[in-house]
């Protein structure tokens, strides 16, 4: 029950409250999480895609995720920052919430298959790079990576009806 | 009939009564424009990266442009077919919402700027030759997407 007397003292500290009875501020930090979906996840799709062989299959595997890792690291920090901001309105709601404990887990998962791929298959990228179709074990990283961030978003949406499905 | 009364009358009509009714019809919904959102996004940014002189800066601007369209339109037909049904579900809601309309116009806006300039500035075989045109382009693609999230998000709050 450490856990949840710690949450339950975070979510009364001045700027939890501040921050959960907020006219404008929540509201715009819950609007830029989401929107950068659209950089993190978008760019991430579409390393995803290249090591599926579905696109930009004329450019070299290993340069798709070097120029575009950047961009997906830049928009995870500002998911990471907002995300924080967002459970810290509410910690103990968002701890009690199962979508929420849902996508943490593939989040952790996300990150495990990434660097999982980077250790392995990606240390051969060589032999693989100008492939249009990269070999199985990229595949499956890639095919795993869009199954993931598929049910993060899933589960980030399903979060506001947790107390309306489970009372 | 006015478009309020045609709002009216599709936000009532059995089956957007049914999916009211329905517990998880309307989250699964706007979870998928979600998801259509990130594909877009990836998409789009590809292609306006590269012109601002970014990402995957060296390749060749028509190749990327050529490749990435078909996720753009992909992508855009997950968010419409989506979006026709999240629209419908509250039509009359969102008839009164002006950021709605100014969603609406943005996306009119930035579709047809893309399969028009975007495309013709990206396609060039001498894109790179004018680096001010292509960056202009891009700011102007990622500016109005920018409206329409931003609209969408909106008026998603309750």
């Amino acid at each position: 029950m450490e856990l949840f007397r710690f949450f339950e003292w975070l979510g009364n500290t001045p700027w939890s409250i501040a921050l959960h009875e907020s006219r404008y501020v929540f509201l715009f930090v819950l609007m830029l999480h989401v929107l950068t979906v659209s950089v993190f996840v978008g760019t991430a799709v579409m390393i995803d895609l290249r090591l599926l062989g579905r696109t930009m299959t004329h450019v070299p595997a290993s340069q798709v995720i070097a120029r575009l890792v950047p961009w997906s690291e830049a928009g995870f920090l500002v998911m990471v920052v907002t995300g924080s901001l967002l459970f810290y309105a509410s910690p103990l709601a968002r701890y009690e919430n199962v979508f929420f404990r849902l996508k943490m887990a593939a989040l952790v998962m996300a990150l495990l298959n990434a660097w999982v791929f980077r250790r392995t298959a990606y240390r051969r990228v060589a032999d693989w790079d100008l492939d249009a179709v990269p070999p199985r074990r990229a595949r499956v990283a890639g095919a795993l990576s869009l199954a993931l961030l598929a049910f993060i978003i899933t589960t980030g949406r399903m979060m506001a009806y947790s107390a309306y499905w489970f009372g | 009939m006015s478009v309020l009364e045609f709002c009216r009358w599709v936000q009532y009509s059995a089956p957007l009564v049914a999916m009211r009714a329905s517990p998880w019809v309307f989250p699964v919904i706007a979870t998928i424009h979600l998801m259509g959102l990130a594909l877009i996004g990836g998409a789009v940014l590809i292609v306006d990266l590269r012109l601002l002189g970014w990402g995957l800066r060296g390749q060749p601007v028509a190749a990327l442009a050529h490749d990435a369209e078909r996720w753009l339109w992909r992508g855009l037909l997950v968010m419409v077919s989506t979006g026709i049904l999240l629209f419908m579900c509250f039509a009359t809601k969102y008839y009164w919402l002006t950021f709605f309309w100014v969603k609406m116009a943005a996306l009119i806006l930035v579709v047809a700027f893309t399969v028009s300039v975007r495309r013709r500035v990206a396609m060039a075989r001498d894109a790179d030759a004018s680096p001010a045109r292509c960056k202009l382009v891009a700011l102007v693609s990622i500016s109005l997407w920018t409206i329409v999230a931003l609209g969408g998000r909106y008026i998603g709050f309750p």
